[in-house]
């Protein structure tokens, strides 16, 4: 009973210290909570789509038009070459690999200054918040694969498309890549925001302009200036989006050395983004 | 000994930056700092606020140390301001220390606001799915509590129903209802019982003081209410200025709250004292009380209580009382005792009598008193003349074995049966 009793007590026991270390980040804690990360996750989808008439239908709809305004403007009136790749499935395509990456950068980046009533009355790991985030925007994505897939499969029919099958796997990494880089990147916004609300208003129309500098309503191949090239080499969201073409519409252009270049950034962003969220989460309280 | 403790305390610290955090901007930083490497005033300091306070610090919690037991039901009580909120903020770990540490043997669950993560667009059910989890449930336990809350929270035909259309009470009861059912070892609650009615507060804090003498749970409790800190609490601090001032029985730390003290002057001058402004007559004054012959307030139980009273009057004045009332430290009204038409005077008269009551029914501890002088009008209904707080009754018992319960059995002992055995 007694030995019981005791290992119960260490099970739970928690010190709190004024000073603590950089790299304490609880990832068993964060696990123990993984119910709650799932919970958010559900929270996003049935709270966006409650009393709307068209309820989830709206994941597809929306992009839907959107890519259709891209087909029309960049497609048909400014004329930008797809290589030989049908416009519409092109930039629903672009459109539904860019949405993924903005939508998880632009929804982490308010985590604490959205939050703060919850986080200021009650503790829980603060990255789970980040977390269902990004799995929310992962399943929407899902669901625009899907729409796209249903495209995909009759441009396949008509022998317009040639996919890479092999290459298929490389589709999981470019997806969980770009989780992790806007996971990276709206932490450490996120963190600077419980100070600095400049940044707030910065990252909404930043991600617009980045959207620019990714080759998303265009090909990498349309470059042809070496600067150019260089810049969207280092911006880590090119080699997923070049990769998803490679894999399904059979363009574009991948290598190993580009790959591990994002690889290398994506885990460096990410690495400092949590070690600042979990330093800023201790006391943003105070501050936001 | 060390497996008895649930949460230890050492010099805790918390200091905040007075003044504003920051301009909020970045911009704003650079301005500030322009302004003060160049002798400026700083164009972000809050117009006609003191510049020295500006940069310097507030210790919210000025040197904390605590042991909490397990199983112990302690209450917080302390002015506004006093750090009691900093105080759960930090155990329940929303913001950290600035210095000390804080050892925690034990799951917490803290209610400093009830329903936090409640979405107005979730069904109740959904809900306590979502508040449990934020509270740190995981989903098969809360699947196995979940008929037990919706029991407690008397919104059973309600619950499938979206939380925005719920009456402000059921909605504090559904989230009281999911924080009292958790399997946590310790909780922590901030006046959460201030909301819902009577019968439900009254069910709140019987479970949450069972919880505590029978599950072994150990509850800590902040309140301005003084009844249910008596209610629930075994023990209690008192916080002042960041610092704990008092430690231990409920009573005493209700009665040092209450800004008594056992060594109270026994004279009262109340010359010069400003009156209440309901009293709209000026006929009567009362002008000095004392406890005659007495250095202090305390009276033994069983004792008579003797007060000389002087007072002036400025106008005639026929048949006037003097109302003696008794009040618990918290301002609820205990006994009262009335002399009636015991007084006529002249303009410009002064007069002075000895007052002999007999509290011998007040049980041990602290009470305030209030002296009214009164006469009736011609209806036949009472008129204040004068009305002052009066000196305290401290009624010791320190040579009775049993300590009295105030909380329990209340604040008058009635004179121990006449038994007949058969």
């Amino acid at each position: 009973m007694m030995e019981q009793g005791r290992m119960s007590e260490n099970k739970y026991h928690t010190h709190i210290e004024a000073k603590t270390r950089l790299l304490s980040v609880d990832l068993k804690e964060l696990w123990r909570y993984r119910d709650l990360i799932l919970l958010f996750t559900r929270r996003s989808f049935v709270v966006t789509y409650k009393q709307t008439i068209l309820g989830p239908a709206w994941i597809i709809l929306n992009p839907f038009i959107t890519s259709v305004i891209y087909t029309i403007v960049f497609g048909g009136i400014a004329g930008i070459s797809t290589n030989g790749v049908p416009q519409l499935l092109f930039y629903m395509g672009s459109n539904a690999v860019w949405t993924y990456f903005a939508t998880c950068f632009n929804r982490t980046a308010t985590t604490f200054t959205a939050n703060a009533g919850v986080f200021g009355k009650v503790y829980f790991p603060r990255l789970t918040m980040p977390i269902s985030t990004v799995l929310s925007a992962a399943i929407n994505f899902a669901i625009q694969l899907l729409m796209f897939g249903f495209f995909f499969i009759y441009y396949l029919a008509i022998g317009e498309v040639h996919p890479n099958w092999f290459a298929i796997p490389l589709l999981f990494l470019a997806v969980f890549q770009l989780g992790c880089l806007g996971l990276g990147c709206g932490v450490i916004v996120s963190s600077l925001t419980t100070k600095y609300r400049d940044l707030a208003i910065v990252v909404s129309f930043g991600i617009q302009l980045w959207m620019y500098a990714s080759p998303v309503v265009y090909p990498m191949s349309q470059l042809e200036d070496p600067l150019f090239l260089h810049i969207l080499h280092v911006n880590p969201v090119s080699a997923s989006m070049e990769t998803f073409r490679y894999v399904l519409l059979g363009t574009g252009e991948i290598s190993l050395g580009w790959w591990v270049l994002t690889l290398v950034i994506t885990a460096a962003l990410l690495f400092f983004g949590v070690i600042l969220f979990n330093k800023v989460e201790k006391t943003f309280m105070d501050t936001v | 000994m060390s497996n008895d403790i649930a949460i230890k305390i050492c010099g805790l610290k918390k200091m905040y930056r007075l003044g504003q955090i920051g301009g909020g901007t970045l911009t704003g930083d650079l301005q500030s700092w322009w302004a003060r490497i160049h002798g400026r005033e700083d164009p972000n300091s809050i117009i006609g606020s003191d510049q020295r306070s500006n940069g310097t610090t507030f210790m919210a919690l000025n040197g904390i140390d605590l042991e909490i037991r397990k199983g112990e039901a302690l209450g917080i009580i302390g002015r506004n301001g006093a750090g009691k909120s900093t105080l759960l903020k930090i155990l329940s770990r929303v913001t950290a220390p600035t210095e000390g540490y804080l050892d925690i043997y034990g799951r917490i669950t803290s209610m400093l606001e009830v329903g936090t993560g409640f979405h107005g667009e979730m069904t109740g059910r959904e809900n306590v799915y979502m508040n449990g989890a934020i509270l740190g449930m995981s989903r098969a336990e809360i699947d196995a509590k979940m008929e037990e809350i919706i029991a407690f929270s008397e919104v059973r035909e309600f619950i499938d129903t979206p939380v925005k259309r719920y009456s402000s009470g059921m909605y504090v009861k559904l989230a009281f209802s999911v924080a009292a059912h958790l399997d946590s070892e310790i909780m922590i609650m901030d006046e959460v019982l201030a909301v819902g009615d009577i019968a439900f507060q009254q069910k709140c804090l019987n479970k949450m003081s069972s919880a505590a003498k029978n599950d072994g749970k150990t509850v800590l409790y902040v309140s301005h209410n003084m009844n249910t800190i008596r209610q629930l609490c075994s023990r209690c601090i008192v916080l002042d200025k960041g610092k704990i001032i008092f430690d231990g029985e409920v009573e005493d730390a209700i009665a040092l709250y209450m800004n008594n003290s056992a060594y109270e002057n026994p004279v009262r001058d109340y010359d010069g004292i400003k009156r209440p402004g309901w009293l709209h007559s000026d006929m009567l004054r009362l002008s000095r009380a004392e406890y005659p012959g007495r250095d202090s307030c305390i009276f033994r139980r069983g004792e008579k209580v003797r007060i000389a009273f002087t007072w002036h009057t400025n106008e005639d004045v026929e048949n006037v009382g003097l109302r003696f009332e008794i009040q618990n430290t918290d301002g609820t009204p205990i006994a009262a005792a009335f002399s009636y038409e015991c007084y006529s005077g002249k303009k410009g008269q002064t007069a002075a009598a000895v007052f002999t009551y007999d509290v011998s029914g007040l049980a041990p501890g602290t009470y305030h008193t209030i002296y009214t002088f009164f006469r009736r009008n011609n209806f036949g209904a009472g008129v204040d003349l004068d009305c002052m707080e009066g000196m305290d009754i401290i009624i010791d018992d320190s040579e009775n074995k049993l300590n009295w319960r105030a909380n329990v059995w209340g604040h008058f002992i009635l004179p121990a049966p006449e038994v007949e055995f058969q």
